[in-house]
């Protein structure tokens, strides 16, 4: 077994002893494995099923219904840009493009050297001060094209 | 003794560099100070808004940059000295003077996670109200309120209550639906930021009124620091005695967790949302049963809104008779506006209901952010239909926007320029809906693609006399056939696009 496999499996190991007993336990069990590893390994999720006396389709329909849930690592950075009406209205589409063309890939792909994912995401609640971004987990507000450029600038290595 | 400063820890005020400003101010004035981080008080164009403790009252800076905080120390700030991002008492202002903050009185205020600070500034007396009084008479002052679901539905909240109470069931939950997908709008968040604690006490309210021993939060993903927020009041309430099995020492019980949700808009649809929480894909189920008979679990379960149900104790504490003097007609109490999108002075407005859109656009909103006229705004999320700048003196209240073919949905509202191009905006409303549909119903999982397909033969001249009366007929079939409101109203905004701006679905060259 490599040790990635290992590390997935105590991480499902270790979300059904924290949340399995829970009533209706999928998703908070889901989350707590993307948590740790990043995604739902595709073994996991004959795994959770087992384990919580479920059918693997009834997971796999779970995974694959929530935008959320992902079954394949993400890049090493990863961009959300809003794409909903209050920023539309500031500027959002002009901001959509430029991320596509700047990274050179659309919604949901990474960047060919694995750097930089490209989520679209549907309001992130920060309507007032748009266009936003999340990168990385931090929120930003006002994110024109060349705000972006400096936001997502290659990191140098420390 | 140190100065207490006030920085908000909210989501869009982080977002503009509040955690820099804060880590400049305790790394500049050190021991001179007490940095206590709060909710925001929705004046998002002056944050990071940071205030100092004076005996003239709290006197507020803003926007603040990291970089500003040496010349307001140098201005005397920790004294209230004059400075350029001075903008006085901050409750003087006149974008929060005029307001009537009851929801969010609290909100930019207080220590979201201080219990103590909740008590000191009037929170838990409704519990404490509550406590004393039979199921019957809380659920029967809920409905005195006029209070209706601010989600979006507008049911009213006690009659809601009463069904739940009147069933009897071994296991009753109450269910908060923070799942607040609706673009433009952030109340729920700002609260569950800014006052937790006043949905933890609405909650505990809720669950005395009932019957219900258990409770969640279903808050979105895309809102962690909401989520963290949140744990933090509720572990801190439950410390206090608030939540547990002995609330208060009156052996009275009630539980509270918080689910994360999972990037899907149809779950904000209560019986969605309802599926996920127990662990399925969030699709919509058919009623009845209605989930006050048959909701979580298969149980009686309440489902309300973030701020439905942290309007709760200011009714519970101040009693159902001064709730109501708020508001028109059968529009009672207040509602948290939020301004969004193109707009000068977007934040957070509550008002009584019936105050004007055009008060609200211009004399809070101080018309577009872009200097250019507004040509429309977007009330209640994707699915509320768009308001033509002739229509602005429309009051908002919820028969005044459904006399005119709207709603107010949650209370946000999007303002366009003159730039928006509406046929752009009708074909998102469609393909909004096509990547959100839970797929369980064909008008709404067919008809969005449709829809989308449709407005691109439009716009490219391929027969639109045909395709407009094509597109006129796929909403009409959408309305009437889709099992819940995301494929029921998603033709709302398309239908009143076309209806108030027809000039922008003329065929056009292709680009």
């Amino acid at each position: 077994m490599s040790s990635v496999e290992a590390h997935e499996r105590a991480a499902v190991e270790s979300a059904i002893q924290r949340f399995g007993h829970e009533p209706g336990p999928l998703l908070v069990v889901l989350h707590a494995v993307q948590d740790a590893v990043g995604y739902i390994p595709p073994a996991a999720i004959a795994e959770i099923a087992d384990r919580l006396n479920l059918s693997r389709a009834e997971v796999h329909g779970v995974v694959t219904f929530y935008h959320y849930f992902r079954t394949s690592p993400h890049g090493r950075h990863v961009v959300q840009v809003c794409r909903a009406e209050a920023c539309q209205a500031r500027g959002g589409a002009a901001l959509e493009a430029h991320a596509k063309r700047r990274l050179g890939v659309d919604f949901d792909e990474t960047t060919a050297d694995g750097e930089t994912t490209l989520e679209a995401v549907y309001c992130l609640g920060n309507c007032a001060t748009g266009p936003s971004a999340r990168i990385d987990g931090r929120l930003y507000s006002n994110v024109t094209p060349e705000r972006f450029d400096v936001l997502t600038a290659p990191r140098r290595p420390a | 003794m140190a100065t207490r400063l006030y920085v908000p820890k909210d989501a869009t005020a982080r977002s503009l560099g509040a955690d820099e400003v804060a880590a400049a101010l305790a790394a500049q004035l050190g021991g001179a100070v007490e940095i206590v981080r709060t909710g925001s008080r929705g004046l998002f164009w002056l944050e990071p808004l940071v205030e100092v403790e004076t005996p003239a009252g709290r006197i507020g800076y803003g926007p603040v940059g990291a970089a500003d905080v040496a010349g307001l120390a140098a201005a005397g700030f920790l004294a209230g000295g004059d400075h350029p991002l001075r903008i006085g008492p901050v409750h003087e202002h006149p974008y929060l003077k005029s307001q009537q903050r009851l929801t969010f009185a609290r909100v930019g205020v207080v220590d979201p996670a201080s219990v103590a600070d909740y008590v000191a500034h009037g929170g838990y007396q409704g519990l404490v109200n509550a406590l004393a009084m039979a199921p019957a008479d809380i659920v029967k002052a809920v409905t005195d309120s006029g209070l209706r679901g601010r989600g979006g539905a507008a049911f009213p909240t006690g009659i809601k209550w009463k069904t739940v109470l009147d069933q009897p069931a071994s296991q009753k939950y109450v269910t908060c639906n923070a799942d607040e997908g609706d673009s433009g709008t952030f109340a729920d968040r700002m609260l569950m930021e800014g006052d937790p604690l006043s949905l933890v006490e609405g909650m505990t309210i809720a669950g005395l009124a009932v019957g219900a021993t258990q409770g969640y939060i279903y808050c979105r993903v895309e809102y962690p620091e909401a989520i963290a927020t949140l744990n933090e009041a509720i572990a801190a309430a439950r410390a206090a005695g608030y939540l547990g099995s002995n609330i208060r020492g009156s052996g009275k019980r009630f539980e509270l967790a918080v689910r994360v949700g999972a990037g899907a808009y149809i779950c904000g649809e209560e019986t969605s949302m309802l599926e996920s929480l127990e662990g399925r894909r969030g699709e919509v189920r058919v009623r009845p049963p209605l989930p006050a008979i048959k909701g979580l679990f298969g149980q009686p379960t309440i489902v309300n809104n973030v701020i439905s149900l942290a309007t709760v104790p200011v009714i519970l504490a101040r009693g159902a008779e001064f709730y109501k003097h708020y508001g028109v007609g059968r529009s009672l109490g207040t509602v948290p506006l939020q301004l969004a999108g193109n707009l000068k002075r977007g934040g957070l407005v509550e008002r009584a209901f019936g105050v004007s859109l055009r008060e609200v656009l211009e004399d809070y909103g101080g018309g577009s952010a872009s200097g250019r006229p507004l040509r429309a705004v977007q009330i209640g999320g994707p699915l509320g239909a768009f308001v033509p700048a002739s229509q602005f003196d429309t009051p908002l209240d919820y028969e005044s926007l459904a006399a005119i073919g709207a709603m107010l949905g949650h209370g946000g509202i999007v303002a366009f320029d003159d730039t928006v191009d509406m046929a752009r905006m009708a074909r998102y409303a469609f393909e909004f809906c096509a990547i959100e549909s839970c797929g369980k119903c064909t008008p709404c999982r067919i008809g969005s693609t449709r829809g989308v397909n449709v407005i691109d033969d439009l716009l490219a001249g391929r027969e639109p006399g045909r395709q407009r009366q094509l597109l006129e007929e796929l909403c009409e079939t959408m309305i009437q056939g889709s099992l819940c409101g995301l494929g029921g109203m998603a033709p709302f905004p398309v239908q009143s696009a076309l209806r108030h701006f027809p000039e922008d679905f003329a065929p056009r060259a292709r680009h």
